[in-house]
């Protein structure tokens, strides 16, 4: 949903609104420090599993909220992937309107709970905020405050189940229930949609259950958000990989008229560098995979791992970080991060590279592997790494690293995480010759609806965009479920 | 959930599941597996669909206790319920009229072997198969083999039924009396690196199945990876049959072991809990 210039100066000038700006002077705003989320020990918190954050308290966030100036030309808007009315939410807070608050992240945000966490504020609200451009001060912690507002309103346990328009009995499939197919379920079934979710796996959430972890992003805030669906109607088939169990085509067959395509990026890449192969080298998707969706960590459960003593996760990303501090938290003594270019190029959440260094872990920067050695039984001993230093920007706008000859050396390790990105998930373009996809595997879609090459398929989330964000994955679903809605009622209108 | 409807041993560690799964058992074909999670705290383990009934709506495994989990499933008694079963995984055996198709199979790799030699059969083959096991007790589904092969030999080590020897002593008695177009390996995995190697003296296409750890089988971990023909392959999507010549069995027959000492422990844990 895309607010005009217009409805937002409707709202600023609403009264309540006004009486809020008069009831404080910009300048006393903008002298307040910006509140400091309270977070768990750093030596605590690396040896358990415990949320890192533990939220704003209520006094805290109604503070921060005096912070937000309630700008004219409000830049943080355009600056959220989903545009959020911001200003609007946090007037809200400020107002003491919590759930109230929560009902304005709801309008354009199906999760706020969980971007409130996961989020890369700082490259998209925050850089934008008024604080950041023009007073070169911390912006407004606009991402702590979505965070506190969804979760008030989880813990007063009264979660404003939406209203579900009456059936319209139109089968709609989902495939895959990543954050995209989520956000694409929750919009249909409102609209009066028969949905049912596919998931390959037997958990429902995509990466939000498997890939990142509970110290960063709890299960049951994730649980919550599955459950409402369920309450609103959306039937989950875990276990069924389409294209697999049953084909798109069996599936029409039993009176389906459209799917959205959430299958997400889920290919490892690998560096196919010699001894990659050897035990004790993960990738961050089986890692992760093990730890958090099999539960690998705990003894009751029958899933091995290993919990390495030196451990080395290589790549820069959140994906890196959240395998390298789940190896400290499983008892590595050396946990470290090997990245080949420098700290400013990394792509992960400033937050979290933050917070890798308090819990103690080593960053090996303009550093890369080049090879693995193992003992007799093949299990991986040592790594040898190349120093590396930065060159002329590449076409990602980052300095391109360059090996410097000679530099190499070893390291001795036990495991290894490989978390160098990922690659589309082929199954669906695989079984779809029609299908048009890009070099790399992504789906074509049409930007503003969705809709692929094929009329009665649309996609969003990772397997258009190659590795992406969860609020991006999210807007996608979205604006898919807008655009096949408007197909589906124009053929709805053509058959009668 | 799936429920069990029957449960048939062959030998006191090998049993033939037949369970639940109406969708799978019309999607299946030849060579396809299933992942499947016994309970909550489960594992995942890939499973080779051994047969299915599309109008009964089940599928059959075979399954040889070697650990917790598959010792936990044959455990189960009809009626019981498996928590997930994910398929049917992999690619389907691509089956063609070869010839002569010389099939192995050794443990309870005879068990995906079976729908691959129906299939051969059917398209009209001449299939002759070895079975190979370690001693009498242990060689399953000799009379469904011979239903659809052309002949059967039996191998076993101690020479307690059939010959004795190995199964690459059959291999070569039949490739030695007559043209082989095509050979088919499945069991464990050093019995395969033997019998590539045997057909690779011979010049003979060799397809071998192949039985890697997984997690997901959807080509989202990795932990399935080999390398074939010096690349790295995932077996549950890129496979799980691949050409025998190219794979680096001794690479996987580590990766196999990655976690033995864990399993072990884990088996002992087991079977202190059903003995008390
Ligand atoms: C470890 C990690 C940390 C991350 N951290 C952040 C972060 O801090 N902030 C952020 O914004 N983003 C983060 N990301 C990225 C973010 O999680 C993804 O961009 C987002 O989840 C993509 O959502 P999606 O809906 O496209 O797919 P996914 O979440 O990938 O879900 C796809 C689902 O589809 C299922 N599926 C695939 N094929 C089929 C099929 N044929 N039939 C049935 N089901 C199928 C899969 O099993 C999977 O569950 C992180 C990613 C990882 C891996
Ligand atoms: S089992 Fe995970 S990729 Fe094959």
């Amino acid at each position: 949903m895309k607010f005009t210039t217009e409805y937002l100066k409707e709202e600023r000038s609403q009264e309540w609104r006004e009486a809020l700006r008069k009831s404080m002077k910009a300048k006393e705003r903008t002298s307040m420090e910006r509140i400091r989320m309270p977070e768990v020990d750093p030596n605590v918190r690396n040896k358990n599993n415990q949320e890192v954050n533990y939220g704003l308290k209520e006094e805290q966030a109604l503070l921060e909220s005096h912070r937000c100036l309630d700008c004219v030309d409000p830049t943080c808007i355009p600056g959220c992937p989903v545009n959020i009315n911001i200003p609007k939410f946090i007037k809200k807070i400020e107002a003491k309107d919590f759930p109230g608050a929560a009902t304005v992240l709801k309008e354009t945000n199906a999760l706020p709970a969980v971007c409130g966490r996961v989020c890369p504020q700082e490259v998209q609200c925050e850089v934008s905020c008024f604080y950041t451009r023009k007073l070169g001060k911390p912006a407004v912690a606009i991402g702590n405050l979505e965070r506190f507002a969804a979760d008030y309103e989880r813990d007063s346990g009264r979660i404003s189940v939406p209203v579900v328009e009456k059936s319209n009995g139109i089968k709609v499939g989902v495939i895959g229930s990543g954050p995209s197919g989520l956000a694409f379920a929750g919009d249909m079934i409102k609209l009066g949609y028969d949905v049912t979710v596919f998931e390959a796996l037997h958990e429902i959430g995509g990466v939000l259950k498997y890939g990142i972890p509970e110290f960063r992003l709890p299960n049951t805030v994730v649980d919550v958000e599955i459950e409402n669906l369920k309450k609103m109607g959306v039937n989950f088939r875990t276990n069924f990989i389409v294209g697999k169990t049953e084909t798109m085509d069996d599936l029409k067959k039993v009176g389906f008229e459209a799917f959205f395509v959430g299958s997400g990026a889920g290919l490892p890449r690998f560096m196919n560098i010699p001894g990659e192969n050897a035990i004790g080298i993960y990738s961050s998707n089986e890692y992760l995979t093990r730890i958090n969706l099999m539960h690998a960590a705990n003894p009751d459960y029958d899933t091995p791992i290993f919990s390495g003593k030196n451990v080395a996760v290589i790549g820069g990303g959140n994906t890196a970080m959240d395998s390298v501090r789940t190896a400290k938290r499983l008892g590595a003594e050396r946990a470290m991060i090997i990245y080949r270019r420098s700290r400013t190029e990394m792509p992960a959440r400033v937050e979290e590279v933050k917070h890798a260094e308090e819990e103690g872990i080593e960053f090996m920067n303009l550093h890369n592997p080049v090879a693995y050695f193992t003992d007799e039984k093949g299990r991986v001993t040592t790594v040898r790494v190349q120093k590396m230093e930065l060159g002329e920007p590449d076409a990602s706008g980052r300095r391109r690293p360059i090996p410097i000859e000679g530099s190499e050396f070893d390291i001795e390790v036990d495991t290894v995480v490989v978390a160098i990105g990922v690659s589309p998930n082929p199954l669906i373009p695989h079984m779809m010759p029609d299908l048009k996809v890009t070099d790399w595997g992504t789906i074509v879609v049409d930007k503003e609806t969705m809709q692929t090459s094929i009329p009665w398929l649309f996609a969003g989330g990772d397997i258009v965009r190659g590795g992406a964000t969860v609020i991006l994955a999210m807007g996608d679903g979205r604006k898919a479920a807008e655009g096949m809605h408007r197909y589906l009622k124009e053929k709805v209108k053509k058959k009668s | 959930m799936n429920k069990i409807l029957e449960k048939q041993f062959f030998s006191p560690d090998v049993a033939k599941m037949v369970l639940e799964a109406p969708e799978i058992s019309k999607s299946r074909k030849a060579g396809h597996f299933v992942i499947i999670r016994i309970g909550e705290k489960g594992e995942r383990i890939p499973l080779t669909i051994a047969d299915a009934d599309p109008d009964k709506g089940t599928i059959t495994l075979v399954v040889q206790r070697v650990g917790v989990t598959s010792a936990r499933f044959i455990a189960l008694e009809p009626g019981d319920q498996v928590r997930d079963v994910v398929g049917p995984l992999g690619n389907p055996t691509h089956i063609e009229k070869a010839g002569t198709v010389l099939c192995a199979g050794g443990g309870v790799g005879v068990a995906p072997l079976l729908p691959i030699v129906e299939a051969l059969k059917k398209a009209g083959n001449k299939v002759v198969t070895v079975l190979a096991a370690r001693n009498k007790d242990l060689i399953i589904l000799e009379e469904q083999m011979r239903t659809f092969s052309d002949e059967v030999i039996i191998m076993t080590d101690d020479g307690s039924y059939g010959e004795k020897g190995l199964v690459t002593h059959g291999m070569e008695k039949v490739i030695n009396r007559e043209k082989v177009d095509q050979a088919v390996v499945i069991g464990p995995a050093i019995m395969m690196k033997f019998a590539a190697l045997t057909t690779k003296k011979y010049h003979i296409p060799t397809i071998a199945s192949l039985n890697t750890i997984m997690v997901d089988g959807t080509g989202m971990c990795g932990a399935c990876r080999v390398s074939v023909g010096g690349r790295t392959r995932f077996v549950c999507v890129d496979g799980p049959e691949f050409d025998a010549h190219q794979v680096d069995f001794d690479e996987m027959l580590k990766r196999l072991g990655a976690y033995k000492d864990q399993e072990r422990e884990a088996y002992e844990r087991y079977l202190k809990t059903v003995r008390s």
